[in-house]
């Protein structure tokens, strides 16, 4: 089974979850639903699918300004991934992260991985620890 | 390359209060972004107090009982809510009252209630030069190409946060070299009447955006300056096209005459028919024999552009809704002169403090048919209204308005 070491961008808990890799980038605003954490935009490879609860595999973002307001939403929603794996850091994402932090809600872990490797996590649970360390347990 | 921080930031960061959770969300931002340091800024303009859910509201709440309070001038971009009374928004409870909440926790914090999108035409000008934290892309961009002010585009949250802590990351657009331009947009192939006619520059706005995206690019063969209401219109349409923070043009903007010579990587040379192509693209709706609504104002309305839409009105009673977006600055002075009941006596439904593309006041329908003489307007209503968009002069929104259904003038250039 795969295991990679990611460096950490935003601290977070240890988690676990089935692996949601994304094969294009996607923008937070007016792409995931705040509410559901659905991938509402209807051009995505991965429209439908839902990134609560899964290691989510980011091979880029779209920037908005408004995308660290739904990420945070969806933290205070409780329907945030378990963990975020981003290919770039995105600063403007990333807030929602450190804002819902300063707030006193859990965050997810988010690192950064090079995203030749994000194929070896498809369709597997993965586990990620608060150290970065991102391993592929289980087929999923 | 690792953040430093000064002695001063870092004692405010290691706080409990308001202050050093904002200082230490700069701080994370700047470590994110790569930024060597963190600069002191001159003002700040936040777009972070329109409501997109409850967290947005509880994070100001804790700012506001941490006892922050912001550091430099902050004005107010647009609210979910008409806090005048001007116009009626359909937002439902509890979003209604959670967008209430919002605004008033921005109003403690110190924060200008300005609520307006063009805080420049609002006497919220920054010196050349200066750095400063500013949100909403229209203002961003206009404060960067047309004052000369230096800001990134901060969005919810960071605004708010430089604007407390007085500080920004100093990357990006703060720093000179980010700011010369690497492309050239070149008009002089297109004919001087185009040029001087107002829809030239949303409509030449939304292709340079589309062209440009993130670039800094320098528009050359304008050989009249088109006044400040023209480059407003020009940069909102850019910004909402494309991801543009600052654009240059050659002979007008403030710094376009500051990079020596220019040796861009690029030139595109837009000819009459590109043009006329991208004027198309703002329209969206199928057919042109139904109106619903006429939307003008995005970016809000300054006093010249209230003084056109009653000349061209002249005193005419609408057959549909005619929604103008302005902030309560001009409201005031409107009402000093009796223009605001005139106005709204023809049917005009005058929009303060907010927009019809943020907040619901459109009719609710799926159907609808929306023309505006906003570049603006034209990217965001399909998406955020549900409506179609008709794009036209602000002369042909008039005449339709008028006459209950889409009239366009002849174009003969």
């Amino acid at each position: 089974m795969s295991a990679r070491a990611g460096e950490i961008l935003v601290p977070g808990a240890a988690s676990a979850g089935k692996a949601l890799v994304l094969t294009a980038p996607i923008s937070f605003w007016g792409g995931v639903d705040p509410k559901s954490g659905r991938i509402a935009d209807v051009r995505h490879p991965q429209h439908g699918e839902i990134i609560a609860g899964r290691v989510l595999f980011l091979p880029g973002t779209i920037g908005s300004s408004s995308a660290s307001a739904v990420l945070m939403e969806l933290v205070h929603s409780s329907n945030a991934p378990a963990a975020m794996v981003l290919h770039e850091p995105d600063a403007i994402l990333l807030l929602g992260l450190i804002v819902a932090r300063e707030m006193g809600w859990q965050t997810p872990v988010a690192m950064k991985l090079d995203r030749q490797h994000f194929s070896a996590f498809d369709n597997h649970r993965v586990e990620v620890t608060a150290g970065g360390m991102i391993r592929a347990v289980a087929a999923a | 390359m690792s953040l430093e921080l000064s002695a001063g930031e870092r004692a405010v960061a290691a706080g409990s209060d308001g202050r050093a959770m904002a200082m230490r969300i700069v701080a994370d931002s700047a470590r994110l972004l790569g930024a060597p340091g963190l600069i002191p800024i001159a003002s700040a303009h936040i777009d972070g107090a329109l409501y997109h859910g409850d967290s947005g509201t509880l994070f100001a709440e804790r700012l506001v009982a941490g006892g922050a309070r912001v550091a430099v001038r902050a004005t107010l971009n647009v609210g979910a809510l008409d806090l005048t009374g001007c116009a009626r928004v359909r937002l439902e409870e509890p979003a209604r009252s959670m967008a209430r909440r919002m605004m008033e926790a921005y109003r403690k914090l110190g924060c200008e209630q300005s609520w307006t999108c063009a805080p420049y035409q609002a006497g919220h000008r920054p010196a050349f030069g200066t750095d400063v934290a500013w949100g909403e892309s229209n203002a961003v961009v206009f404060c960067n190409s047309v004052l000369g002010a230096r800001t990134n585009r901060y969005g919810d949250f960071l605004d708010i946060a430089c604007a407390i802590s007085g500080r920004a990351p100093d990357y990006g657009l703060h720093r000179p070299e980010n700011r010369r331009p690497t492309l050239t947009f070149d008009v002089s192939d297109l004919p001087a009447a185009f040029l001087a006619d107002e829809t030239a520059w949303p409509v030449l706005g939304s292709l340079y955006g589309r062209e440009v995206g993130n670039a800094v690019g320098i528009v050359t063969g304008v050989k009249k300056h088109p006044g400040e209401d023209a480059l407003k219109a020009f940069g909102a349409a850019a910004a909402s096209s494309g991801a543009v923070g600052l654009f240059h043009i050659a002979g007008v903007t403030p710094e376009a005459g500051t990079f020596g010579k220019i040796e861009a990587e690029t030139t595109i040379h837009v000819t009459p028919e590109m043009a006329a192509d991208a004027r198309k693209r703002l329209s969206t709706a199928q057919t042109v024999d139904r109106l619903d609504a006429v939307a003008i104002g995005s970016p809000h309305l300054s006093l010249d552009e209230f003084g056109a839409l009653e000349r061209l009105l002249a005193g005419r009673k609408l057959s549909v809704p005619l929604y103008a977006c302005t902030g309560r600055h001009i409201l005031t002075e409107l009402d000093k002169a009796g223009r605001r009941k005139a106005l709204e006596s023809c049917g005009v439904t005058i929009v303060a403090d907010t927009c019809v593309v943020v907040t619901p006041i459109l009719a609710d329908r799926h159907d609808g048919v929306l023309m505006t003489n906003s570049g603006k307007f034209a990217q965001y209503a399909p998406g955020n209204t549900g409506y179609g968009v008709l794009y036209g002069s602000l002369a042909d929104c008039v005449e339709s308005a008028v006459a209950g259904r889409p009239s366009f003038a002849e174009i003969d250039r």
